[in-house]
Parts: C-alpha cells; sequence; structure tokens
C-alpha cells in the first residue's frame, strides 16, 4: 500500500516540472515587463502630487 | 512544558491632518476613533495599569516610565481590540490571538478599521480637510513610533535568561521583519536603503524606556494576566508590515523561540558582540552577507544565526513538538516558511519579493528608478517609500501590488472583514468582545483583564479575566447563548 502511494506521487511530480521549464520563459520576457510598465503607469496616477513638498511635510513626533 | 504563546500586535499609525492650517495628531487621532465608534464609547479600566514595572525587579534610575494619559480618547471593540490615542498616534492593539496566523488576520482586521475611520472622520472636518494615516514606523527625519509584539511568557524564565537569546534573536530577524527604509536617521551612517526603519533608533541592549533611548529588549513588565505565572513579554524591536508572510514569520518564529527557551532547548550560546551596533549592520544591508562577531569566536551573517535557530526549531519540534506555539496546523507552516525564506534570503532576496515587505518595496523603488532615470535620494523616491504604507485602499501602493496579483496573502479578505466585529474564537478576548456585542449600553469599562458590567443595581460588577486562555468560545457560547442579562451572566459565573 505504501509503495503505490509513493508510485502515484511521484509521477505527476515530473511532469509538473517539465511544464514549468516550458512555459516559464514564455512568461518571463515580454509580457513580464508589460505588465510591469502597467503597475508603474498606474501607480503615477495615485501618486500624491509635488513630492518634494509632500515628503517634507510629513513630521511624526511623540512617537514610542 | 513551554506555555501557550498568547500573543498580540500594537501599532501605533502615522497621522496627518490635511488641508488644516495648524493640524494637530492628537485631535486628528482622536476624530479617527470617535468618527469610528459613532458615540458608542466603552471606557478603559485603567486601574491594573502599572506600565513603569520593571520586569528585572526594579526601576532604573533616570528612567522614564511613561505616562497614562487617561484624557484621551480609548475604547474597547467588540472585536476584542483596543482602538485609542497614545501619545499623538492612532493605536490599535489587536485583541490576544493563540497563534500565529489568527494574529496575521486580527492585525489586517486593524487596518481595514483604520481605513474605515479615515472615511468616517470625514463628517467631523471642515471641507476640504483630510485625516490619513500611515502603517509605517518613521517619518524619515528622526522621529519613531512603533510597532510592538506581546507574547504570554512564563514566569519561572529568569529574564536574563530570554535576554540572551532574545538579543540575537531581534538583531538577525531582521532579515524578514524589516519594512524597509530609504536612507538612514538619529545620526546612523548614511545608507541608500535598509530592511529595518526601526534598527537606526535602537541605542541600549536591555530597558524600561521605549520613547527615548529604545532597548533592544523592553523590560516593561506589565502582565495582563495573572503575575505569579505570567509575564507579557513585550517586543519593540520590530517593523510595522503590510506583507502578510512577513508578520506570520515574525509571530510565528518569535512564538517558537520563546517556547525554546521556556523549555531550555537552546543549548546553544549565539550572542552577538555589541548587538546595538549589529541592529545597523544588518539592517543596512539588502544583500544580506554583512557579518557580525559572536561571542563564541566566530563572525555570521543574520540568515547563518537564523540558520541556527532554525536548526534547533526543527529538532524542537521532532522532540517537544509545537503545541504552545501554533499546534499541529500552524506550527508546521511556520517553520517550512522560515526555511523556505531563509534559503531564498541566501540565494537571491530579491526573490522574496510579493513575500517580504523590505523585498517587495525595494523592487518597486528599483522599477521605478529605472523606468524614470532616478537615482536614490529623488523625492519621487521618497514619497514610493511612504505611500507604500497610506492605509487608504486607493492610495496605498502596497494595496496596488497586492491587486496586481504580485503580493502573497495568506487571510482570504472575507476573514479579514469578519474579524473587525468579531473576536477570535480561542482566547479571553472572545468573552470580553461578546460581552460588548451582545449588551453593549451594560459594559460600562473593560480591559485586557477584566470587564466591569452594570447589572441595573449597584454595584457595578468586575469580572476578572486573568487567565489569557479562559473565556473562550469553546467555554462561553453555551453560556452566552443561555444567559439572558448581564445579572444573569455575572450570576452564572459565580456559580
Amino acid at each position: 500500500m505504501p509503495e503505490r502511494e509513493h508510485k502515484q506521487k511521484a509521477a505527476p511530480k515530473e511532469r509538473v516540472e517539465e511544464t514549468a521549464e516550458v512555459a516559464a520563459p514564455a512568461k518571463q520576457g515580454e509580457e513580464l515587463k508589460e505588465e510591469l510598465d502597467d503597475l508603474l503607469d498606474e501607480i503615477d496616477t495615485v501618486l500624491e502630487a509635488n513630492a518634494e513638498e509632500f515628503v517634507k511635510s510629513y513630521v511624526q513626533k511623540g512617537g514610542q | 512544558m513551554a506555555i501557550p504563546k498568547v500573543c498580540g500586535i500594537e501599532t501605533e499609525y502615522g497621522v496627518t491632518l490635511r488641508g488644516a492650517p495648524d493640524p494637530n495628531p492628537v485631535l486628528a487621532s482622536s476624530m479617527l476613533i470617535n468618527g469610528y465608534v459613532e458615540g458608542h464609547r466603552i471606557g478603559w479600566d485603567f486601574d491594573d495599569e502599572s506600565p513603569g514595572r520593571d520586569a528585572r525587579g526594579f526601576a532604573r534610575e533616570g528612567s522614564l516610565p511613561p505616562d497614562i494619559e487617561t484624557h484621551l480618547v480609548n475604547t474597547v471593540l467588540t472585536n476584542g481590540a483596543r482602538y485609542y490615542v497614545d501619545h499623538a498616534h492612532p493605536e490599535y492593539s489587536t485583541p490576544e490571538c493563540s497563534n500565529a496566523l489568527e494574529l496575521v488576520c486580527a492585525d489586517k482586521a486593524g487596518e481595514r478599521i483604520l481605513a474605515r475611520s479615515m472615511k468616517a472622520a470625514r463628517h467631523l472636518l471642515t471641507a476640504g480637510q483630510e485625516v490619513v494615516v500611515y502603517k509605517n514606523n518613521s517619518d524619515g527625519k528622526g522621529n519613531s513610533y512603533g510597532t510592538h509584539e506581546n507574547y504570554l511568557v512564563d514566569r519561572a524564565v529568569p529574564f536574563a535568561t530570554l535576554v540572551r537569546t532574545l538579543l540575537p534573536w531581534f538583531v538577525s530577524r531582521q532579515v524578514f521583519t524589516g519594512a524597509g527604509k530609504i536612507g538612514s536617521e538619529n545620526g546612523a551612517a548614511p545608507v541608500d536603503f535598509q530592511l529595518s526603519s526601526r534598527a537606526d533608533f535602537f541605542e541600549e541592549e536591555v530597558g524600561l524606556e521605549t520613547t527615548l533611548k529604545r532597548p533592544i529588549v523592553n523590560t516593561r513588565d506589565e502582565p495582563h494576566a495573572d503575575a505569579q505565572q505570567y509575564r507579557r513579554l513585550h517586543v519593540i524591536a520590530g517593523d510595522a508590515n503590510l506583507c502578510e508572510v512577513a508578520t506570520f514569520l515574525k509571530v510565528g518564529t518569535t512564538a517558537i523561540v520563546l517556547a525554546m527557551i521556556e523549555d531550555g532547548f537552546i543549548d546553544k550560546d549565539l550572542s552577538i558582540i555589541g548587538p546595538v551596533a549589529a541592529m545597523r549592520t544588518v539592517s543596512h544591508d539588502p544583500t544580506c552577507r554583512a557579518t557580525v562577531d559572536l561571542l563564541d569566536g566566530g563572525r555570521a551573517t543574520a540568515v547563518e544565526i537564523q540558520w541556527e535557530f532554525l536548526r534547533l526549531a526543527q529538532k524542537y519540534a521532532d522532540e517537544v513538538g509545537l503545541e504552545a506555539c501554533g499546534g499541529d496546523d500552524v506550527g508546521p507552516m511556520v517553520l517550512a516558511r522560515w526555511e523556505s525564506v531563509l534559503g531564498a534570503l541566501e540565494r537571491d532576496p530579491m526573490t522574496l519579493d510579493g513575500q517580504l515587505d523590505w523585498v517587495t518595496k525595494l523592487a518597486l523603488l528599483e522599477a521605478y528608478a529605472k523606468r524614470d532615470g532616478i537615482t536614490w535620494g529623488d523625492p519621487k523616491l521618497s514619497l514610493l517609500d511612504l505611500q507604500y504604507h497610506d492605509v487608504r485602499p486607493d492610495r496605498s501602493l502596497y494595496e496596488r501590488l497586492v491587486r496586481a496579483g504580485k503580493v502573497e496573502r495568506l487571510i482570504p479578505e472575507d476573514e479579514v472583514v469578519a474579524a473587525i466585529t468579531e473576536p477570535p474564537a480561542t482566547t479571553r478576548a472572545y468573552f470580553r468582545g461578546t460581552c460588548l456585542s451582545t449588551w453593549p449600553d451594560a459594559v460600562v469599562a473593560a480591559n485586557w483583564d477584566s470587564v466591569i458590567l452594570d447589572v441595573g443595581s449597584d454595584p457595578l460588577r468586575r469580572i476578572p479575566m486573568m487567565e489569557p486562555l479562559r473565556g473562550t468560545k469553546a467555554h462561553v457560547a453555551p453560556l452566552f447563548a443561555e444567559v439572558t442579562s448581564p445579572a444573569d451572566l455575572v450570576a452564572r459565573l459565580q456559580e
């Protein structure tokens, strides 16, 4: 019984590794870069205006 | 046997009142809490508070026990949390939790409560004003505010024994607990980016203070429980984390280390020579390769020290078990994540983007700097550093990364939302929270270890809760289902 379990587990593991190797490079390149660019563009739209002034005005006194 | 590691996190949030000519942080904090509670406020009972008591059994000459500001807004929520104004910040103390995963949920619920508070405060403000809060620990100008963890510890363990192991522990765990920060503060050597926002502020190894000359190991001795049996270890050397994996590891691993100390399982002296300086050495090195001197003569990186702790923890799990620190479900999860994170830190820390705050923030800053051709010192990067921690869902850069699927979550959002109003089932927070939700008008006051009820006739009745693991859902839910009034509850408890 334990032997059969072992075999059943081992087989799919190999297949998973194979697919991962083929799939990974495809997403690595252009697609990922595009995703990141989109995210940075999105972040631009929510950033506070006038970074320098804003950061300077953030002062917190009396903390532990 | 180690006692169960009941735990909680207190977070002082950074607060700004925008659009006001002379913004007052105390007022802004009060408006948040008042707005949230909308008039129905449960008073906090200060009878048992003694933050000046020292765990080493004495009050150090010249030390400054913090004042308790009873006039400020202070309330207890139905989820068992305390929500109040501390110094000049809104502070959220989670309810007591029984493991790291539960605490991640309670801590995240705190963020949601602050977000709701900001909305609720709008009707208390004049047009054009807004209260905004940040879950971070420094303003980048030398002012820090804390995120403190608390753990239930056996009083039988000598405090000096705790200190010996906790010093190298707090120094080395920064590699996964850090929230990341641009630059240095408080006279520390200049640096582009560092792991922890708090490291620069630690100036002593051990002590009672929390607001100046901060110690790595804090000695506040205020157990909020049976003082004959328990300590509450008050940890001030940690960052406010947004990444759930970081909070999970911070709490889960520290609970295991404390259990090992209680069981006398740590047979190795991992002491660092000069832990205060080592705090900065580790924090100032995003490659995680810097070494510190060990008392036994060698040198080690923070990650190597962590491997020593992990090996001990794995042995502890095999030989003693993790019953006191997460149980069969959460304990092994902590060990597995701890191991995978240390391995990744050794190979390439940047692969932990989406798991640890400092890496996630650094990856964002580097991508942004590359796109815009800007370098460290550019105010735009400092703005990103700050806005990563903005608690408004539409402005938080951390939330943007979550929505883009770039951050790993451990708790489904519906569980977080439930924890805004419901207490954890596994500690006395359940009793506290359920009293409040069942009879909001009868609870006159509450604190960590008691609830005071108005039973309709004199005198007020104080129900002590000196055992953090009594008053759980399993203990008292059947009772709450049967009783018809606060007077009935008190009568049944006295039986």
